[in-house]
């Protein structure tokens, strides 16, 4: 058969397939997407939330881009919080618990209704580089019913499906998710191409029969009283609803939407006890497995040993649809023995009787390091191959979906003969996040933090509209429309912050007292309004009820407005900083240094320049055993390079 | 785009000669009026006294020269003072520039300047290239010798306090269903803040006149290296404090050899002193001979050489040293022009050969020699060490203000990160690998 021809091809339709896949086929090259199984579409093969601190931020990055997880997250979550209500602006953030079910079918349909995309099942077994005469070079994928498939930029987006191997106890089989196959041609044909591999490893909790949970003995945890949503489309007029399943208690009604209720139990000293007895059969002591597993995401049995003192471990009860009965029981990854995983959740107050519906497993699987990749997502090795999401090491279905949105809109824009897009660290959690796994050696699953970003006042989840809709106008994923909304509200904050400073509050009695009352502080000195406003006790709605703020200023206005005048000190030095560094991530770095055939390096940083190579002298800088003096000599380096042109 | 403003001694110390402060970037005008007493012109060089803005005491009488930007080394507007090139002095007028208000530049950065505003010519590269590779050995020894220092020490400490109140604060942020109960952080951090600013007061006073040249004395046991410490100690006169180390068994002094300041680090210490028939091992010395920026190395002229003795003379042959044949008053066993090392022969016990050794030590350290780079390297580090400090210290403040103010908690987060990564640069850590562990061994979190 002769090849099938495409501009762009997705190989996984997982949370980075399906973005890549949309942003492709919107910008408007002909794409194909190609699943092992149309039924598992955007799966979550693990806990059944979306967002969360530095999440949350990543899905309203990906929603201003133009990507899909945001909006489909909104349409299909059975419960909404927006978390750390009580910290500052930079750190709060939105989780959801989702439908898993409806939000695969809900991408489904999104993918099934774009133009210039095709979505097939079909299990690829190799890929080869194909380099024909007066050609550009292409890349064929060859399935295992002997179709090949051509195309000049290719998305590798397959998760944990390369070469996984999932282990619980003394039981181990070969699967990229619970009750799935693995990809295992890929990982040799990878290796053929020249990449080298890495292997890593994470778990996941058991799954507990609803029927089986005494509820009235946990916690009861409900969703947001007020309307939130991911996306700056705002709440959907029609979500995804299902009527809710009769084994759970209730749900509280929650005006807005209906939701339902997680809940709060713990373990007990007699199940630590249960742990402790079967550490030797745990694969993680015992040895079955050797790669390092997360630290943000420890086993039930790592906690009890690390953490002995405890005598008691918080697990969230999440139940993982409308109408399943399937609870994942969050905080007890455990890759222990079946007879083990009973006797352990069986010990838990409320659980007495519970029965698991699913085990949970550890698995180990392959990834290609990132340090054969750059900062679009294409490898360095084969051009026109991208790599996306788990494969280059991170956890997190957040951390896939924003991969797989910029390569997507990186393959497409090579299509094109575009430019390729990078997101700097302060532009967007994004570019933190890619920076980051282009730059550094994995040692575990790579998950986003806020402690990650330099700059987090400036990456708040509020204003990802203000930072990045322009860039996916730009790119063409925006709509003109959307676009110009937020530069009028962009034009907002800026003429009633200008005019919160023009505005200046005399001293009068009456206002003084209202103040007072208020509970705004002495007002004995004439302040103006911004300054009024940065007080930590001020608000905007404080301003309205004195009379100075204005009532037909839109609430995210007004949101904006408060946020950049109180913490304008904290801003102000994040920016600063931004400017003093922005000269050295603007100087790019040829691809094709020698840096062994540069002298006055010290070797570690040759090591390091030759194996990352950086694309910025900003990059450079940020590579561990990278000094300021080898920065130096570097750029010197390049100023000779450009004298001999 | 904006740069702050940066300041260095800008040359190689030469003994004697012109040393330069130089100041750049767009505070250098303001920086270089507040501190010299004359009008500043365009390119211009003036004749005036650098004031301490802390006590309006004069530093030096110095010539001073404003070169607005484009036309200038870095492209920006710069200030430089010439002074009359002894360290202490130079030390000083750095050191009111910082307080001024600009930042210790690191190494290269001037050259960065120029780079990034095109105003560095071919000629000019080649030169830095070399500069570089040689400062970055002595950089290497410098963090070495830094992290046996009981600054580096002290300063490890505080940021351990900061990243554990950091720790919390980021896992309270990153896992808001966890269990990590609230805490008053307002202790944790005063007390970092006094260790900070007592650090500042030690090291500005101190440090900026104690650090010098880091000059082991090894050898053997019983060649009298302890005698020509006292001796060289003695003769000077000039011994500013003596800092018995507290880990580990050397004793650090300083003395000032024609105007330089030699850090004397005699590796015989306490233990020698304790247990006389304790032999110095070879390889101890060897740790000396790494981290130190000149090398004495004493021989017993009235004994045949040894075998130690010629390992060490080994070691020391590929770093800058002097051998120093001791007890001239006897009668030699041995030629010091065999020696593979420039020698000079003194009685510790007399005084005799002192100058000469004194002579033969500023040579060594001659303006042009790798020594004058690493007595550079040495006054710019701690230059550095002193604003990474005053930075983190300023840092902590604000986060203590803010949490005065009820400011989020997380807010104080943000303050607390800048100093650790200021600490940081001093210990050579990076915060965000450290902040994740910090925050995984210390709080059971996680999904």
């Amino acid at each position: 058969m002769d090849p099938v021809h495409y501009d762009v091809i997705v190989i996984g339709a997982g949370h980075a397939g399906c973005e890549a896949a949309l942003a492709a086929a919107r910008i408007g090259v002909r794409t194909l997407l190609l699943t092992m199984n149309l039924d598992t579409v955007a799966l979550m093969p693990c806990n059944p939330s979306i967002g969360g601190p530095a999440k949350g931020h990543l899905v309203r990055e990906i929603d201003a881009l133009g990507g899909e997880m945001g909006r489909i997250t909104d349409q299909t979550f059975i419960q909404i919080r927006q978390l750390n209500t009580a910290k500052g602006p930079a750190v709060q953030a939105l989780r959801a618990q989702a439908d898993k079910r409806l939000y695969g079918l809900a991408m489904k349909r999104t993918l099934e209704h774009t133009a210039n995309l095709d979505l097939r099942q079909a299990m690829v077994e190799r890929i080869e580089r194909v380099q024909e005469e007066g050609a550009p070079p292409h890349l064929d994928l060859v399935t295992n019913t002997g179709r090949v498939y051509r195309s000049r930029a290719l998305i590798v987006t397959t998760g944990t499906s390369l070469a996984g191997r999932i282990i619980m106890g003394d039981v181990a089989y070969e699967g990229g998710r619970t009750g799935e196959a693995a990809a295992k041609g890929l990982s040799g044909s990878l290796r053929a191409l020249g990449f080298e591999l890495g292997r890593l490893k994470t778990g996941t909790p058991p799954r507990i029969d609803a029927r089986s949970i005494d509820f009235a003995r946990a916690e009861r945890q409900e969703g947001s009283a007020i309307p939130l949503s991911f996306s700056f489309d705002g709440p959907p007029e029609q979500p995804y609803l299902l009527p809710p399943n009769p084994v759970y208690p209730p749900p509280a009604a929650t005006a807005w939407r209906p939701q339902m209720a997680c809940y709060l139990v713990a373990s007990t000293p007699q199940t630590h006890d249960i742990i402790r007895a079967n550490l030797h059969r745990a694969p993680m002591f015992n040895g079955t497995i050797e790669s390092r597993g997360p630290r943000y995401c420890p086993s039930i049995e790592d906690k009890v040993v690390r953490f002995a003192e405890k005598t008691s471990h918080g697990l969230f009860l999440e139940p993982e649809g409308w109408e399943t009965n399937e609870v994942y029981l969050q905080g007890a990854n455990t890759s222990l023995p079946e007879d083990v995983q009973w006797a352990m959740v069986r010990s838990i107050p409320g659980l007495e009787r519970a029965e698991i519906m699913r085990l949970g497993y550890a698995i180990e699987y392959d990834y290609v390091p990132t340090h054969q990749t750059g900062a679009t997502l294409e490898s360095r090795l084969v051009p026109g191959l991208f790599l996306a999401g788990q494969i280059n090491g991170t956890t997190g279905y957040e951390e896939a979906a924003g991969q797989g949105l910029i390569a997507g809109i990186n393959a497409a824009r090579l299509i094109r003969g575009e430019l390729p897009l990078i997101l700097r660290r302060d532009q967007a959690y994004l570019g933190v996040m890619i920076d980051d796994l282009v730059t550094h050696d994995l040692t575990e699953p790579y998950r986003l933090f806020t402690s990650r970003a330099e700059y987090r006042l400036l990456l708040r989840q509020d204003n990802a509209d203000l930072r990045l809709t322009a860039i996916g106008h730009a790119v063409g994923l925006v709509g003109g429309e959307r676009a110009a909304a937020v530069e009028a509200k962009r034009s907002a904050i800026d003429a009633e912050l200008a005019r919160l400073g023009r505005t200046h509050l005399s001293a009068s009695d009456d206002l003084r007292r209202r103040a007072a009352d208020l509970g705004l502080g002495d007002l004995s000195r004439s302040v103006s309004a911004q300054e009024l406003l940065r007080r930590p006790e001020a608000s905007y709605a404080a301003l309205l009820a004195l009379g100075v703020g204005d009532p037909a200023l839109a609430a995210a206005v007004a949101e904006e407005v408060e946020i950049e005048a109180k913490y304008a000190g904290y801003i102000v030095k994040q920016r600063r900083e931004v400017d003093r560094v922005a000269r050295l991530e603007d100087r790019r770095l040829p691809g094709d240094i020698d840096y062994a055939a540069i002298g006055g390096f010290r070797r570690e940083a040759v090591e390091h320049l030759s194996r990352f190579r950086p694309a910025t002298l900003g990059q450079a800088a940020r590579l561990a055993g990278v000094t300021p003096a080898d920065v130096a000599v570097l750029m010197v380096q390049l100023e000779r390079a450009a004298a001999a042109r | 785009m904006k740069d702050d403003t940066i300041a260095a001694i800008a040359t190689p110390l030469g003994l004697g000669g012109v040393g330069i402060v130089r100041i750049s970037g767009p505070e250098a005008r303001a920086m270089g009026a507040a501190l010299f007493d004359r009008p500043l012109g365009d390119h211009r060089l003036v004749y005036g006294g650098i004031h301490d803005p802390a006590d309006g005491s004069i530093i030096d009488h110095a010539l001073g020269a404003l070169m607005l930007a484009p036309h200038t080394y870095t492209g920006e507007d710069v200030v430089e003072f010439q002074c009359h090139g002894g360290p202490v002095v130079l030390r000083r007028a750095l050191g009111a520039t910082l307080a001024a208000g600009a930042r210790a530049a690191e190494a290269g950065e001037f050259t960065l300047r120029a780079f990034l505003n095109r105003r560095l010519d071919l000629a000019q590269a080649e030169a830095v290239l070399a500069t570089i590779a040689a400062q970055t050995d002595a950089a290497q020894r410098l963090a070495i010798a830094g992290l046996e220092g009981s600054l580096s020490r002290r300063v490890g400490e505080v940021r351990r306090t900061l990243l554990d109140v950091l720790a919390y604060l980021s896992a309270r942020v990153d896992f808001p269903d966890d269990d990590v109960p609230p805490d008053d952080i307002r202790p944790q951090l005063t007390a970092a803040h006094d260790a900070l600013a007592r650090l500042l007061a030690g090291a500005t006073v101190g440090a900026l006149y104690r650090e010098g040249v880091r000059t082991a004395i090894v050898g053997r046991p019983n060649v009298g290296k302890s005698s020509l410490l006292n001796r060289m100690l003695e003769r000077e006169r000039a011994i500013v404090t003596a800092v018995p180390g507290t880990t580990r068994d050397v004793i650090e002094e300083t003395a000032s050899v024609r105007g330089v300041p030699l850090v004397l680090i005699d590796t015989a210490g306490i233990n020698e002193a304790i247990d006389p028939v304790e032999r110095l091992g070879v390889e101890r010395s060897r740790a000396a001979l790494r981290s130190a920026d000149l090398i004495l190395l004493v021989l017993d002229g009235s004994t045949p050489l040894s075998a130690d003795d010629r390992a060490l003379l080994e070691a020391a042959g590929e770093r800058p040293a002097i051998a120093v044949v001791n007890k001239a008053d006897l009668s030699p066993a041995f030629e010091t022009a065999a020696l593979p090392l420039s020698a000079v022969r003194v009685s510790a016990l007399t005084g005799v050969g002192m100058e000469e050794l004194a002579d033969a030590i500023v040579a060594r350290l001659g303006a042009h020699g790798s020594g004058a780079s690493s007595l550079e390297q040495a006054l710019m580090a701690s230059a550095r060490q002193v604003d990474a400090i005053r930075r983190a210290r300023l840092a902590v403040e604000e986060a203590l203000r803010g949490v005065a103010a009820g400011a989020p908690e997380d807010m104080a987060g943000v303050d607390l990160a800048e100093a650790v990564r200021a600490l940081g640069e001093i210990t050579g850590e990076d915060v965000t690998e450290d902040l994740l562990d910090a925050i995984f061994s210390r709080f059971c979190i996680g999904k």
